[in-house]
């Protein structure tokens, strides 16, 4: 099982550059897990100062927000798109 | 015209890094949302009531606070709407000192968000962007195409497909490339953050947004001045991305703080449809966590199911110990039917929302009678005229022919007026129903 984790431009500089990379973690605390593996620079980044991840970072699976699909208990399918958002840009009429 | 320069940089509420002007909106460190910082002092100097009265009667008159890059000459008169008296609308829902800020009649294109993007185009000609473009329910779409074409930039402008036809066409009428998105908005603003991150365009409520979101503060400018340069006791704002109402509080505490105003404690209200209420429900529940909605109602420019602004919203809309509500659709057609009837000002249904909120705060005793109140009416209801569809329909011909004419009255009003009447009786003519 793999699943594809896209990054917003801002975060590649804790990344070497990648834009997007591969993960096997099955669910959201997995993927914090891998990452604080993998890019220990973008984990300290997405993270504040209890280790939750920061409040202006939403997270979508495919086309749909993460909280819908049930937050943290989701269980990523194969192939699943996992992208990585900071909230700024939301709402305008 | 010469406008002051304002000194301003983009500075991160959260963490407090600076990061001059560059556009960007989100804080690299933090992700935090990134705003706007004056120099206040320079503002002493240069925002007074004397400079401010002195500049023409449009949004530019307060450019000294906002954020201008030096050499701009702004052209288009935007702002500066009336601020009406609502002694009818009052009436009707117990108020004694209401006021309508009148944004369904803000040039070039019937809402607030001219002013908004005429401050972020500003900026996107500056940092060198030769297409702009903006993820938008309507008004915004209709406001940045208009604009620029006005000013030779090209417009790549994402709606959600379902979006209102006038509001469709009010937006390929000025040229500008809009592509129809299949999703609500939620779904078209995550594509916008891809694309402003993959091609090198202008994306007003994108990476322009500590930029664009100023703009608003003019709203708040407008009616301090308009009541003679005092605050009033209430604002009653829709809410959508949750941007607004903070901004008209931010232009209250600056004029506070420049000595343009006497200080005084405002509440700020907010309103939403049911139908995409993530801000009204977390005020009601005392939090500033915000759950996503999936919106489902009619007024569709306020449908942002995950509002950027909603936490700071709903934190500061408590601390000034406001509130907030949200209404069902058939309030927010009464809404915008009462306001019209009223004080002959056609909204769009966004304003149905903020008109039914108000009512319901009065009649909850949530404001006083007396209180000074000023209500936000921020889009114009030949927009949305499809709400309305169910509500009139269109009466049979009339022959031209006096006796025609006043068969169509007796059939819509049953009996004739007296005087009529007796003509009739002269005539020989029986009474018809
Ligand atoms: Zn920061």
């Amino acid at each position: 099982m793999s699943i594809k984790v896209v990054l917003p431009a801002a975060f590649v500089r804790h990344t070497d550059g990648q834009k997007q990379f591969a993960s096997t973690a099955e669910n959201l605390p997995g993927l914090i897990a891998d990452i604080d593996q993998t890019f220990p620079a973008l984990s300290t980044q997405i993270k504040d100062e209890g280790g939750k991840l920061r409040k202006f970072i939403n997270i979508y699976v495919n086309e749909e927000d993460i909280r819908f699909l049930g937050g943290e208990t989701y269980a990523f399918q194969d192939g699943d798109e996992v992208m990585l958002i900071p909230s700024i840009a939301g709402g305008s009429r | 015209m010469e406008y002051s320069c304002s000194a301003y940089e983009l500075k991160c509420n959260e963490c407090g890094k600076r990061f001059g002007n560059q556009p960007l909106s989100a804080c690299p460190d933090c992700l935090a949302p990134l705003e706007i910082a004056y120099d206040m002092e320079l503002a002493r100097v240069t925002f007074t009531r004397a400079n401010i009265t002195a500049g023409p009667f449009n949004i530019w008159r307060y450019a000294a606070l906002l954020p201008i890059p030096a050499g701009f000459q702004p052209d288009l008169p935007v702002g500066f709407t009336p601020l009406v008296r609502a002694k009818n609308l009052g009436k009707r829902i117990g108020a004694k000192n209401l006021y309508i800020k009148n944004d369904a009649v803000c040039f070039p294109t019937l809402s607030f968000k001219d002013r908004v993007v005429s401050v972020a185009l500003a900026n996107a000609q500056k940092f060198g962007f030769d297409v702009v473009g903006c993820s938008s329910t309507g008004n915004l779409a209709n406001s940045v195409a208009a604009q620029s074409a006005r000013l030779g930039l090209k417009a790549t402008i994402l709606v959600p497909a379902d979006l209102e036809p006038a509001k469709i066409l009010n937006t390929q009428v000025y040229g500008a490339r809009l592509v129809r998105i299949d999703g609500n908005y939620d779904h078209v603003n995550r594509l916008c953050t891809q694309i402003a991150d993959e091609y090198n365009w202008g994306f007003v409520n994108v990476n322009l947004r500590p930029y664009y979101a100023e703009g608003s503060k003019t709203v708040g400018y407008e009616i301090a001045e308009q009541l003679g340069w005092r605050l009033p006791d209430n604002v009653v704002c829709p809410m959508a991305g949750g941007s607004l109402i903070r901004k008209i509080r931010k232009a209250f505490n600056e004029l506070i703080e420049l000595g343009l105003v006497e200080d005084k404690p405002v509440r700020f209200f907010g309103a939403q449809a049911t139908g995409c209420s993530p801000i009204s429900t977390a005020v009601k529940q005392g939090t500033e966590d915000i759950l996503p909605q999936r919106p489902n109602t009619i007024a569709r420019s306020l449908a942002i199911g995950n509002p950027a602004d909603g936490p700071a919203a709903a934190k500061m809309i408590r601390a000034t110990g406001g509130w907030a509500e949200d209404v069902s659709d058939i309030e927010i057609v009464s809404g915008m039917q009462e306001l019209a009837e009223t004080e002959g000002i056609f909204t769009e249904t966004a304003g149905g929302v903020t008109i039914a909120v108000t009512a319901r705060l009065y009649a909850h005793g949530r404001i006083s009678p007396d209180e000074t109140t000023v209500v936000c009416i921020t889009g114009n209801g030949l927009k949305t005229t499809d709400a309305l569809s169910d509500q009139y329909h269109p009466e049979r011909a009339v022959r031209p022919r006096l006796v025609d004419f006043d068969e169509y009255l007796r059939e819509l009003d049953g009996a004739p007026e007296p005087e009529l009447a007796e003509e009739l009786a002269i005539a020989g003519v029986s009474h018809v129903h």
